[in-house]
């Protein structure tokens, strides 16, 4: 099982809001339409914007992602394939075609095409992650013919990232797009690709820390606590796993706190190795001390191995998110 | 550093001897996979994988051990098996490591092609072939005659009984010890899927095992289901289990009713110079008590029979009494002993299986029969302690 990023669609909201900092922008609308899911909306925008700048790298690449959305597959391979054609420098659209390759359990084919994406940017993060699960999925096939047993559901619930955006690009050298501490708008700005492909040199101003917008800081914290408290918990560090619930939350049954305490740090001692991956993440903020964390938790320990949505309720208390309640969900 | 530590525990300690591929079967492949693992060459083990896997695509091993290559790339690995090993699953992955270290001890340390299992002594001129089976090397050897003298021909990666060898009661899961022989040829079709290609059932329990009190039956030689290209070390019921294709290959080489099987838990080997030393005491010591009958002398002949003797319903005592008035009536005897076989039976205890075509002929009686004696070690000498026709 891999731990999934979950940056994917932070990285993507990050890039809209920056770039509504420096001018409107019909991708951002786009992005909006496509974050509510109206993936015909944004379709229909996506192609009148092109209609203007057909070569447009951004906008192609953003209707590729649409049309990924809307599982019209074939047509999706086409504009990453011919992407990868018009400019073999981008990883982006080599990643996405692997994700699109995997699905179909192509593996070999996503394979190769996350080894170009990785031989274009070797240090390029989620292609690298994507790989890993590209390999686990490998292995999960032989293991599964060596041992007679059928994991396909399992591993037909895990998802590789989908980048949704070109803004890595565009940001590099800097390793990787951090939301909570991002560059100034002015690296978010879509370039034309032809600029993008020879980084310029990012002066150091740039990479000065400012004041991000809110949701987005908000949201990139709750993603931190989350993956923080599945770390904690896996590396059986129960303290601080516990740190991770607030004084108030609500126990299962309604049992004291201490009560609760005491049977996680028993759950939790038990011997053997134990793996706790989140999966699909999704964050909403309520407001600026609420939000609700939404994803796939994959528990495995040495007797016993499960997968199941879960639905946590976080509150920031003092500069810190922590959970309020803890549900198995739809 | 991701490494599959455990193969290279595992196959550390097997001693690379020059191979020798004397058969067709997987382990050139799978001992190259292993090397390259153990060299860290990781693309080139899994293109011998993807190779061996083309060949053999049922044989779970293979797609175990590319299972972990693959796994090892996306995280470190601690066990061999690792990925596939969850609860219900772990039997599985210790059967496979199982298998694995089976098939490449037998592939590296092949005997020497001068050496001979110690219990084929003597084979009959119209038998083609012998068979002998180790059951801790999860191996069957097959032997030609050649001449009278055993000569390898291949070897095949056997599975046996779940609970090991020393069969003694019906249902023990256990695979016997002993020198037995084909007894018919069982047709894929007569059969369902999971014996495979076909069998042969041998002719367990014989005349010594009845008299040591053993039971149980249809041990048979067969093979494997579709499903899979072979079945893990300790898997069967009692029977000696082969891929489908070394079944196949095998079973042109066996004759029914003739074909020695030879089922040993650990072969012994002998040069072949200590091979044709003890085999030509023996046989002369079945000359000594041929001639010692022809003597008319009862106390001669007798000597060569042990205190357990037993033939179908005397002792020795009775046995003697009843040879002293026999040969009192008669004024000659004439004894032949044709088509000799000798099979050393596996085990601590000293036993020697004599088959042979008997030509009696006597002053008031002749007849040709078919014998079977049983000579053990009995204070350093070779006595028969059991005679019966065969």
């Amino acid at each position: 099982m891999m731990t999934f990023s979950p940056l994917h669609s932070l990285a993507f909201a990050a890039s809209l809001l920056l770039m509504t900092a420096v001018h409107a922008d019909p991708l951002q609308d786009i992005g909006k339409l496509i974050k509510q899911g109206q993936h015909a909306q944004a379709l229909d925008q996506v192609d009148k914007y092109l209609s203007n700048r057909p070569k447009d790298a951004q906008g192609r690449f953003v209707r590729g992602v649409i049309l990924t959305e809307m599982n019209k597959t074939g047509e999706a391979v086409a504009v990453f394939q011919k992407l990868t054609e018009d400019y073999p420098e981008l990883p982006e659209p080599y990643n996405n075609l692997a994700v699109i390759h995997a699905q179909q359990k192509q593996y070999e084919k996503a394979k190769q095409s996350l080894e170009m994406a990785i031989r274009t940017h070797p240090s390029y993060a989620t292609a690298h992650e994507n790989l890993g699960d590209i390999y686990a999925r490998m292995a999960s096939q032989s293991y599964d013919k060596a041992l007679q047993i059928d994991s396909s559901n399992s591993s037909a619930q895990t998802k590789l990232s989908i980048i949704r955006d070109l803004i890595s690009v565009a940001a590099r050298p800097v390793p990787r797009t951090d939301p909570s501490t991002p560059a100034k708008p002015v690296i978010a700005e879509p370039k034309p690709v032809a600029q993008v492909v020879e980084p310029k040199p990012l002066e150091p101003k740039v990479a000065e820390p400012v004041a991000p917008p809110k949701p987005v800081s908000s949201s990139s914290e709750v993603t931190k606590a989350v993956e923080n408290w599945a770390a904690s918990w896996s590396k059986k560090e129960v303290n601080s796993y516990l740190a991770h619930y607030a004084k108030d939350f609500q126990t299962p049954g309604g049992v004291s706190r201490a009560t609760w305490e005491k049977e996680r740090k028993q759950r939790i001692a038990k011997p053997g190795e134990l793996r706790v991956d989140v999966e699909n993440l999704h964050i909403t903020t309520e407001s600026s001390d609420k939000a609700t964390a939404t994803f796939r938790q994959h528990y495995r320990s040495a007797a016993f191995k499960t997968s199941s949505n879960k639905v946590l309720n976080l509150v920031k208390r003092d500069g810190k998110w922590l959970i309020k309640q803890e549900r198995v969900g739809k | 550093m991701k490494i599959l530590s455990i193969a290279c525990l595992l196959f550390a300690s097997v001693a690379f001897a020059q191979p020798r591929y004397s058969d067709s079967g997987p382990e050139p492949l799978l001992a190259r996979v292993v090397e390259h693992i153990e060299q860290n060459q990781w693309d080139k083990a899994l293109q011998q994988l993807d190779a061996l896997i083309k060949a053999y695509p049922n044989f779970r091993l293979a797609h175990l051990i590319k299972g972990d290559l693959l796994l090892a790339r996306a995280r470190p690995l601690k066990s061999f098996g690792e990925g596939g090993s969850g609860l219900a699953t772990q039997d599985k992955v210790a059967d496979l490591r199982e298998e694995v270290i089976a098939r490449l001890k037998a592939y590296k340390n092949k005997p020497a092609t001068n050496a001979i299992p110690r219990y084929l002594l003597q084979m009959r001129s119209d038998q083609k072939h012998a068979v002998v089976v180790d059951t801790q090397k999860s191996r069957l050897y097959l032997y030609r005659n050649d001449n009278g003298t055993p000569r390898f021909v291949a070897d095949y990666y056997i599975a046996h009984g779940k609970l090991g060898t020393d069969k003694l009661r019906e249902g023990d899961k256990k695979t016997p010890v002993g020198v037995y022989h084909v007894t018919a040829s069982l047709p894929r079709q007569k059969l369902t899927d999971f014996y495979g290609s076909g069998a042969f059932p041998i002719s367990y329990p014989n005349e010594w095992d009845k008299r040591m009190g053993k039971n149980g039956h249809g041990i048979w030689l067969h093979g494997t289901p579709s499903d899979t290209f072979s079945r893990p070390p300790k898997a069967s019921d009692g029977c000696v289990v082969l891929a489908n294709q070394d079944l196949d290959d095998l079973s042109k080489s066996l004759q029914i009713g003739l074909t020695p099987v030879i089922i040993s838990s650990s072969i012994e080997w002998l040069s072949l110079d200590d091979w044709q030393a003890e085999r030509a005491s023996l046989l002369k010591m079945i000359d000594e008590w041929r001639r010692d009958w022809e003597s008319l002398d009862t106390d001669r002949y007798a000597r060569h029979y042990s205190k357990k003797f037993q033939s179908a319903e005397q002792n020795l005592t009775e046995w003697v009494e009843h040879k002293r008035k026999v040969n009192a009536g008669k004024s000659w005897i004439k004894v032949e002993t044709r088509n000799v076989s000798m099979f050393r039976n596996p085990g601590k205890d000293e036993v020697v299986v004599i088959t042979f075509e008997q030509d009696y002929q006597s002053s008031n009686l002749s007849n040709i029969m078919k014998k079977r004696q049983y000579w053990i070690k009995e204070e350093g000498r070779w006595k028969i302690a059991s005679e019966t026709a065969a």
